[in-house]
């Protein structure tokens, strides 16, 4: 599909997707609660068959978070990239590990680096950093004046 | 993080395999609850290397940040760099030389023959055969002789630049290349005898931590570990970039999903290196061997996403910049990372033993895992 026809075919499964210019793939916007019928329309559906999520992170906008998810078919080689704003006192979203595999690590490092609780996630623990690790380092006001150099 | 070492209630042991470099191929750190001999769960625990690239990378201009690179996936630096310089250059509508392009690709396939090689005797080691480590290193250190001349490092080459390459080839390179292949036409059957149709290496390897194609993709596993299981997946055919949509070369694809399989598509990934290096060793082309670009690079306002294939599988490169000199945010998808979530559900059920035969055919390199 082209990319008008994949954000034709998205707003008619959700109509209050919110396109964003620029990038070379579409950039849709969707809200938190609708994300995990979203997700499950990409993967299951067989004309959007997004088989493959490759890239799953989260940029710190300072008045929100961002989750980012690249997503891509296996089948039809095209690609599609899906943001959510999440708010940045308590930032929560379904987890989509049941859906792609791969989100259960990716969704473990983004917990631990920006804070971000994946409700349902089955093992929602910290996998890089130690247990005992206070705050978010990826997060644009992180301060650590031990182990952070300022350039 | 870890709980508790011993035995669990149902009479499970709980045994910690690593960090120990190179038994667990770098600092990797495994958790393994055992009935018996079986695999129960493996639970991977990262962070022993963690150095926070990404962060380090938001306050590191669009030079500097490339450097960095070359720390993750060590056995891929060229690859690595490669990626990012792409990322740059697309933002920046840099175009690159063809003599640059060149010189690139052969760069990245000899890191490529070398990291697969060395792989090979790794994996061989894993198994109990120390003498294919010494055969591979005597090939490898070949290749990182090229490397040190043109590129003047041996393992963090940081050669590729964003607008083509540091410096120019080295007046040996090409006859250099040449001898790298004439040997290896000669040592790879070698290598063929001394472990591919060994009936012991066959017997450890065949049948062992299958993963369907199905769950290969949705793990997100790529490179040679997902081309095992007949994903096609190999970015320099899906997403020619540099060139290589002019090049002849096979993606190699296998069906059957096991241990063995991921070893041959490996061994075979090392002979369509050689036919690319043999395609443009002879062929490149004179020229500037690097775009002029402006002393302080600015990347527009946006998101940039660039992925190459590197030995182990797809680098992804996502970068959001605000107009700045530096990048606002940096993602490196790693394929280390996506590979090793596979290890857990491609062990379980299998014996503690070949558990270090599915670890080695999924070629971890921890500092890529880590970042």
């Amino acid at each position: 599909m082209t990319n008008e026809e994949l954000i034709n075919e998205l707003t008619t499964i959700q109509p209050n997707l919110v396109p964003e210019a620029g990038g070379e793939w579409p950039n849709l916007f969707v809200e938190a609660a609708d994300w995990p019928k979203l997700a499950q329309a990409l993967r299951f559906k067989d004309d959007l068959f997004f088989d493959y999520l490759f890239c799953l992170t989260c940029v710190d906008w300072k008045t929100h978070l961002s989750m980012v998810y690249h997503l891509s078919s296996t089948l039809h080689r095209h690609n599609i990239v899906i943001k959510s704003k999440l708010n940045r006192e308590k930032p929560e979203i379904q987890t989509v590990c049941d859906i792609w595999r791969t989100a259960e690590f990716h969704e473990r490092e983004v917990y631990e680096l920006f804070g971000v609780n994946f409700l349902q996630h089955p093992d929602l623990r910290k996998l890089i950093l130690p247990d005992d690790w206070v705050g978010y380092p990826l997060r644009k006001d992180y301060e650590d004046p031990i182990n952070m150099i300022k350039l | 993080m870890i709980e508790e070492i011993g035995t669990t209630k149902e009479g499970d042991l709980i045994i910690n395999v690593g960090p120990q470099h190179p038994a667990t191929h770098g600092v990797l750190h495994l958790v393994i609850t055992l009935n018996g001999e079986t695999i129960k769960k493996i639970e991977p625990h990262l962070g022993y290397i963690h150095r926070s690239i990404e962060k380090m990378c938001e306050s590191l201009s669009y030079r500097q940040f490339i450097y960095t690179t070359s720390r993750m996936d060590y056995l891929s630096s060229h690859i690595n760099n490669h990626g990012c310089a792409m990322l740059v250059e697309k933002g920046m509508q840099i175009e690159v030389p063809p003599r640059a392009q060149v010189i690139r690709i052969m760069m990245d396939e000899l890191t490529r023959i070398a990291s697969h090689v060395l792989w090979w005797g790794a994996m061989a080691m894993d198994l109990g055969a120390m003498t294919p480590y010494f055969h591979a290193f005597r090939e490898r250190e070949l290749i990182n002789d090229i490397m040190e001349e043109t590129c003047g490092a041996r393992l963090t080459m940081n050669y590729q630049v964003p607008g083509g390459v540091m410096a120019d080839i080295h007046p040996n390179f090409q006859r250099r290349v040449k001898d790298i292949i004439k040997q290896l036409y000669k040592k790879l059957p070698e290598y063929d005898e001394l472990v591919t149709g060994n009936t012991i290496f066959k017997a450890r390897t065949m049948g062992i931590g299958y993963i369907s194609k199905e769950d290969a993709i949705s793990y997100g596993v790529t490179g040679p570990s997902a081309r095992a299981s007949g994903v096609s997946c190999d970015i320099r055919k899906l997403y020619p970039y540099e060139g290589y949509e002019k090049l002849h070369f096979n993606e190699v694809l296998h069906t059957d999903c096991d241990t063995y399989s991921r070893y041959l598509v490996r061994m075979l990934e090392i002979r369509e290196s050689i036919s690319i290096l043999e395609q443009l060793v002879d062929n490149i082309p004179e020229g500037d061997f690097q775009a002029k670009t402006k002393a302080v690079l600015k990347l527009p306002k946006g998101e940039f996403y660039t992925r190459v294939e590197t030995a182990r599988g797809e680098l992804g490169v996502y970068v959001v910049s605000e107009g700045g000199t530096t990048p606002y945010r940096i993602k490196f998808r790693s394929p280390g990372f996506s590979n090793l979530s596979a290890l857990d559900m491609m062990s379980r059920g299998q014996k503690i033993g070949d558990m270090v035969a599915i670890m080695g055919s999924l070629d971890l390199v921890i500092p890529d895992i880590d970042r």
